[in-house]
């Protein structure tokens, strides 16, 4: 393994990064995971990134012919947090991206993301949401990119993030890079705030203000995880209300 | 159980309830009628403590407690229900999961022990039965994608559930056909009627006064109570309208 320079801001995939805490991981950094799915397969795998203080996580996926890849991924270190990933998208195959990334303190968390479509047919779904407290940064940076021969494919991104305090800040970067002509390439992005009247009415019922924020976040980032794998729907579902609850408080 | 003493109230600076007063006692049903703009959702909004409703001057006592003292969700521990003209969608968040974690939270308030899953269940298929509503409504998310008359119904499964001791309705008639309007008063007789409860119902017509015979009807214009009468007052008021009345 041949050691690799720290990248700096002026790399626009490290922008909003927590250099410091990268810096401090970055010899220790395993090698990008790759992860193959056959042609055919469907496979579905869970990223639940909310243990260490700093997680840095990178994948390089093929998703071979006629494949599915779902992926489930969390975002919730105290600290730093990085979900990086390269997607190839091959003829008529599929990936599915729901992520979160939910921070509060001074923590920085990213979800970066490459999909290249580089055959016909093929369809790449990104949902990412950010729920963001105190001076937390949240950034999604996601670019998706059609060759030339990959007609028919259908990309779409859809970035919500949600800010619960002045200082919080949120990046949504969807970028599109097409060079075939008949594609469906749609993105969104918002960042909001918590909905004074969706808080009024919850609170109206019973919720003291803290446990009515968490239960509109949850509402907010659990349809992620709809669709996750059943054994390990709760656990994706049970970390998120704790971080949630941690960052309402 | 309920006493609003000259109570002001401004809404982005702008007086909007200008001296009311107005007593509900226990095992009464209330109507305010009005005409639009006269204060009615204001003092709904007040009631429940809605952040930008500022009053500026009077009392409310509600069960011996000074009401405007207390938090929203700490009102609803201490029994009062608010009827939402309007009830909030909340996407993502199923209905049974809101009313549950409301009505425990309520529960650990008044220091009561929270409501198991399986009771909770029993309670709500039981309330929604009440309404001709099939319970696995409560499985979707909050209000989304009710129509209007849906949305009012469920508020009153709501109401059947946490048994308020007082309620505020503000236009739960608005938004229903004639068969919902008698399932809706029915309800509320059925929740809110007792020597230990109260309501207020805040209407511009007489429709729902057909289901839920008043009390005491007032009528509010310009932010103040200007009449009061019994039953009869309503009907006056839809004969003549609110000019001639108030």
């Amino acid at each position: 393994m041949t050691a690799l320079a720290l990248p700096t801001r002026k790399d626009e995939a490290y922008r909003y990064a927590d250099l410091d805490a990268l810096g401090r991981v970055w010899a220790d950094l395993a090698q990008a995971r790759e992860i193959v799915v056959p042609a055919g397969e469907a496979h579905s795998h869970v990223l639940l990134a909310a243990n260490e203080a700093v997680e840095v996580h990178r994948a390089r996926l093929v998703i071979q012919p006629g494949a599915s890849l779902d992926l489930f991924a969390l975002n919730g270190a105290a600290e730093y947090g990085r979900i990086e990933m390269d997607v190839e998208v091959r003829e008529g195959a599929r990936f599915t991206l729901n992520a979160a990334n939910i921070a509060g303190g001074k923590a920085t968390q990213e979800i970066v993301t490459h999909v290249r479509h580089t055959e016909p047919n093929g369809t790449s779904n990104q949902t990412v949401r950010s729920v963001l407290g105190g001076t937390a940064t949240g950034s999604y940076l996601g670019k998706v990119a059609v060759a030339r021969q990959a007609q028919k494919v259908d990309g779409e991104q859809s970035v919500k993030a949600m800010l619960l305090d002045r200082g919080a800040t949120a990046n949504c970067k969807p970028e599109l890079e097409i060079y075939a002509d008949d594609v469906k390439c749609a993105h969104g992005a918002t960042v909001g705030e918590l909905d004074p009247t969706q808080l009024f009415y919850a609170m109206s019922r019973g919720l003291p203000p803290a446990e009515a924020k968490a239960l509109l976040l949850e509402g907010f980032v659990l349809q992620l995880w709809d669709d996750a794998p059943e054994d390990r729907r709760d656990e994706l579902v049970e970390a998120s209300r704790a971080l949630l609850r941690r960052v309402a408080a | 159980m309920l006493e609003i003493n000259n109570l002001h109230a401004t809404v982005a600076g702008k007086p909007i309830l200008n001296g009311l007063s107005l007593t509900v006692p226990a095992g009464e049903v209330h109507a305010i009628m009005g005409p639009n703009g006269a204060g009615k959702s204001t003092l709904s909004y007040v009631l429940g403590g809605r952040p930008g409703y500022e009053v500026t001057g009077g009392t409310v006592t509600f069960i011996g407690e000074d009401l405007l003292a207390q938090e929203p969700h700490e009102r609803a521990a201490a029994g009062l229900f608010l009827g939402f003209q309007y009830p909030v969608e909340i996407p993502g968040v199923s209905s049974m999961q809101f009313i549950r974690e409301s009505l425990n939270a309520q529960r650990r308030a008044r220091g009561q022990a929270d409501l198991s899953g399986a009771e909770f269940i029993r309670l709500a298929r039981a309330e929604a039965a009440e309404l001709g509503m099939d319970v696995d409504m409560l499985k979707r998310p909050v209000n989304v994608g009710f129509s209007g008359g849906e949305k009012k119904r469920a508020e009153m499964v709501q109401m059947g559930i946490m048994r308020p001791r007082f309620a505020v309705l503000d236009e739960t008639d608005s938004g229903l056909d004639i068969d919902a309007l008698r399932v809706v008063g029915a309800e509320i007789n059925r929740i809110m009627r007792g020597p230990d409860r109260a309501a207020l119902l805040i209407t511009h017509y007489q429709r729902l006064l057909d289901y839920v015979q008043p009390d005491r009807v007032h009528v509010l214009a310009a932010g103040r109570i200007v009449r009061s009468g019994g039953p009869e007052l309503a009907l006056e008021l839809e004969r003549e309208g609110y000019a001639e009345v108030a």
